[in-house]
């Protein structure tokens, strides 16, 4: 290598940004009140309000509307009902209707709308639309919904367009059956020494965002149609609005997304739900902005719930810790809607078996319509849900072969290399590491006592993975420009709806350029300005996005080194950046300073100018993946780009007399290949922890008899405070490079929450040698368990 | 049966006209532009509309504009007139947030307590926020920035 080239070379492997705990760019506009979520902005005197005529049956047909009470009320701009919007939406399958046509299929599904100019009035008027249902027979249980001849709540989901990796059964409940098949179950089940079949189930959760739902919409006198929502998906909104749509004459050019910050989305504002009606309201009140905002009532029954799942497994294992054979049938209750849901279903379907190398497997992941509420996506796409099952098996599995827990799952851990059970490979990881160094971190295996006698002590562990679910050309691009101090505005659609992304792009902007982090600022999406994302889902932007704003940083690097090699004729090859300047490996003594350039050019001899504004682009595709495959094993295809595995460990307290579980310790690691940013993986290890904690032990949802929820608000539905969190938490880092990802990094986010419900069973059953197999493990069900002296609890 | 109410809001003394049912949070966002204090419940569970009322946190949902005739009021907004307070830089430096929406409410809740107990134990601290709720971050970083304040302060 020559002399000049060891320089550059020194340079380039030297990463100033990347792995740098930076404080979020975000953090002054969000401690100071100046960061504008969409309700802190400003609509103007003509804003409109609107407030929801709800359904109160679980499932019905409606016979009649009347709405002329309400109209007449002064300050009621219109009332909208179902039959002005007769078009249909979702993002992979068309199962619903903007507001009910004919039927409606859950308690609290959007049957009329009043519009008014306060909100008090509409309240109002709302109050006084009356609407006439011929009651049908709801159906709340998925088990009860796949009996033979059920009742129908979609009878004609045959004919609904949905993408072509879906299974819907017509005339059934079952909107979509995934399938995998691998290698001869009666031969594994044959070659087990021994064998362990049990159920698990695991019910609905809500998100709980702290803000919850809102969406304005408004049509100009130009028929421009703009949405502020509060969204992970503004360009994925604009496309299914413009879908909707279309039949009142609506493109895509017609119509613009803005999302400013967001307060929270854990999944729950992926897709489109209620943002769709401030969309179409907005074309009955031209020139009037519209807004809808959800309440926090509504906020639970009328946007996504997580699914329910009921997972029935069989498992078959050698005496020396192989496993042979896994069969496995998760049965989700998914509500009367399944547009985003049946792809929870459908990913979660794919990987129901575990990180674990099997030769022998059969998935069925059913997608079941039920008239609860609509459920979809929710931190974690299903993981959390089956994985609860997965790794509370694996535990009793290791229990009856008597190895270690820990070994029986590092000896069945996918390497890097292993075939998936679809036939893909799986990517080098770092699942081992992890598990160690959970157990390392809670001493797992050596018993601990508690000081007091009423309580006990126990330590559960469990392994966690997920992929992105995602289609297989879900993209990401970014623009980036300079300005004339040589700061730089990076213009991408990813949500920073707090995990950091708007700080590990500018980091990696800043490692290409050289240029401060705290000179950049990436901006919040507008799907008229902003390049485009498919959405902030999937744990998949830093990898994705990533990829396409390293790509647009490169591409300025090179009009920056084209630029320069036009004014002063040096080898581009000899170009680099240092410290915001352009230097040269054969001349030391030259240095550029990136702001004199990267807008006004550089002027030659004769008094012209070469280059000009500097606007680089970046897209990135994951081109090898696929989900061509066989329908019925799932076989062939490569429908996940890379899994991120993990662990958590925990120690738990238990008061025997009352139930109520403390937690002592606890240690989570992931794999996240490369940490841009140390300190913001850390806070995803911290908040989703806590989440997975809630799920696990505190949150507890309840319906009536007509399937409505009964505790909607937190009062009575309980997330945690800051009197509920673990004594002492350790999150650990593991690196194994993913290679396509930018400098290594893989996804990080959803992942957190999935080990730790099953860590809390796993812990219970160590103190108490009583295994729970449903959630959430409240107090209240730990002492009715100890009361009646029972060993298991379905 | 409107009536003009005025109270101090961030150091300035402003006049609005309520109805006698209007919540204070509204008044507070729609008729004055402060929109710190945000709409999380409207039950007074969450503490995402908290205020400083004569010193004290209150939920503003809870609270009707009538009563804050002749109050004083603070909101994140005019904490400082002179860059960040020492708990605001803790929060940046702590990544004491995520999506940012619950900050101005924990903010001021953990501004209340380290002015009337400069020194809390971490089980005071849980305490003061207990009644904030943040669904991203887990609370420690939370927790963290408000002892790292305490015992930066005389």
């Amino acid at each position: 290598m020559s002399q000049a080239n060891q320089i550059k070379g020194k340079i380039m492997e030297e990463l100033k940004y990347i792995g740098k705990s930076f404080p979020r760019i975000d953090g002054k506009e969000k401690v100071t009140g100046a960061a504008q979520y969409v309700d802190d902005l400003e609509y103007g005197p003509n804003l409109l309000h609107t407030e929801i005529v709800e359904s109160t049956e679980p499932f019905a047909k409606i016979i009649k509307i009347d709405t002329s009470r309400a109209e007449k009320v002064p300050g009621v701009v219109t009332v909208i009902t179902g039959k002005d919007f007769p078009y249909k939406f979702g993002l992979y399958m068309k199962d619903r209707y903007i507001m009910a046509q004919d039927v409606v299929r859950f308690v609290g599904e959007q049957v009329a709308a009043v519009i008014a100019r306060d909100p008090k009035t509409a309240r109002r008027a709302a109050k006084l639309v009356k609407v006439k249902y011929e009651p049908l027979t709801p159906v709340f249980d998925q088990m009860e919904a796949i009996k033979k001849n059920p009742i129908l709540i979609h009878p004609d989901l045959g004919e609904y367009t949905h993408v072509p990796w879906f299974y819907p059964k017509a005339k059934t409940n079952i909107a979509h059956w995934k399938k995998v098949r691998l290698g001869d179950m009666e031969k594994g089940f044959a070659e087990a020494d021994v064998i362990l079949e049990d159920t698990y189930h695991v019910p609905r959760y809500a998100h709980c965002c702290m803000e919850s739902h809102i969406a304005v919409g408004k049509l100009d006198q130009a028929d421009r149609l703009t949405v502020w929502s509060s969204s992970q998906s503004p360009h994925t909104q604009r496309h299914l609005f413009a879908e909707a749509l279309a039949p009142l004459g609506f493109t895509h050019k017609d119509i613009r997304v803005i999302t400013p910050f967001i307060g929270g989305g854990f999944g729950g504002k992926a897709g489109v739900t209620m943002e769709i009606l401030a969309a179409a309201f907005a074309t009955k009140v031209k020139g009037n902005p519209v807004k809808v905002r959800w309440t926090r009532a509504q906020e639970f029954y009328n946007t996504y719930m997580r699914q329910a799942v009921l997972s029935k497994l069989k498992m078959g294992a050698k005496k020396d810790g192989t496993i042979t054979a896994f069969e496995i049938s998760n049965y989700w209750d998914a509500g009367p809607y399944v547009e985003y849901g049946a792809n929870v279903v459908n990913a979660s379907g794919l990987s129901a078996a575990g990180p674990y190398r099997i030769p022998n497997v059969k998935i069925d992941s059913l997608c079941i319509y039920t008239n609860l509420p609509a459920a979809g996506p929710y931190r974690g796409f299903g993981y959390s849900e089956m994985m609860f099952g997965v790794e509370s098996h694996m535990e009793r599995m290791a229990q009856k072969l008597g190895m270690d827990p820990v070994e029986f799952r590092k000896k069945n851990a996918f390497k890097g290399g292993d075939l998936l059970v679809y036939g893909a490979p799986m990517n080098a990881n770092g699942f081992d590491e992890c598990i160690d160094r959970v157990a390392e971190a809670i001493e797992y295996g050596k018993k601990a006592v508690s000081e007091d006698p009423n309580k006990v002590i126990g330590k559960g562990i469990a392994g966690a993975w997920k992929g992105p679910a995602m289609p297989p050309n879900a993209s990401s691009s970014a623009f980036l420009k300079f300005s004339e101090d040589g700061s730089i505005n990076i213009l991408v659609s990813g949500i920073d709806m707090g995990q950091g992304y708007l700080t590990v792009m500018a980091q990696i902007a800043a490692e290409i350029l050289t240029v401060p982090v705290e000179k950049i600022r990436t901006e919040n999406p507008d799907t008229d300005r902003n390049a485009y994302e498919w959405q902030t889902v999937a744990s998949h932007v830093t990898w994705s996005c990533g990829n396409a704003v390293k790509r647009a940083a490169l591409d300025a690097r090179e009009q920056i080194f084209e630029t320069v090699h036009a004014a002063y004729l040096y080898d581009k090859s000899t170009l680099y950046l240092e410290d915001e300047c352009v230097k040269c490996t054969i001349d030391p003594e030259f240095s550029l300073p990136l702001k004199d350039f990267v807008i006004d050019g550089i002027m030659v001899k004769d008094g012209t100018f070469r280059g000009g504004p500097i606007l680089g682009k970046g897209m990135f595709m994951p081109e090898f993946s696929s989900t061509k495959s066989d329908p019925e094993t799932s076989q062939g295809g490569k429908p996940n780009v890379h899994y991120t595995v993990g662990a958590g460990g925990l120690i738990i307290e238990i008061d025997k007399e009352t139930g109520k579980v403390k937690v002592l310790k606890v240690a989570e690691a992931f794999d996240v290949g490369k940490a841009i940013n140390p300190d913001l993986v850390n806070g995803q290890i911290l908040g989703g922890f806590m989440q997975g904690l809630a799920t696990a032990l505190y949150e507890d949802m309840r319906f009536g008899e007509n399937g409505e929820i009964l505790n909607p608000n937190f009062t009575d539905y309980k997330i945690p405070t800051a009197l509920d969190i673990p004594d002492e938490i350790i999150p650990i880092i593991v690196e194994v490079p993913q290679n396509d990802g930018p400098y290594g990094a893989r996804g990080i986010g959803e992942h957190t929450m999935i080990p730790v419900m099953p860590a809390i069973a796993n812990a219970v059953e160590d103190a108490l040698g009583i295994r729970i197999k449903s959630m959430p493990i409240t107090a209240e069900k730990i002492a009715m368990a100890i009361k009646a002296g029972v060993k298991e609890v379905d | 049966m409107k009536k003009m109410i005025t109270f101090t809001i961030n150091g300035e003394l402003r006049s609005v006209e309520v109805e006698p049912n209007d919540i204070l949070l509204h008044i507070l966002r729609d008729k004055l532009g402060v929109t710190s204090p945000k709409i999380g419940c409207e039950r007074g569970d969450c503490g995402t509309c908290t205020i400083l009322l004569n010193g004290k946190s209150v939920r503003s949902c809870l609270m009707l504009a009538v009563e804050a005739d002749g109050q004083e009021i603070i909101t994140v907004e005019g904490l400082s007139d002179d860059g960040l307070t020492p708990l605001q830089d803790a929060f940046i430096k702590h990544n004491s947030f995520q999506c940012g929406f619950c900050a101005p409410g924990m903010i001021l809740a953990a501004t209340e307590l380290l002015e009337k107990n400069p020194h809390p134990t971490k089980g005071e601290v849980k305490e003061a926020i207990a009644g904030n709720l943040c669904r991203c971050t887990g609370y420690e970083p939370i927790i963290e920035a408000v002892l790292d304040v305490s015992s930066q302060s005389n």
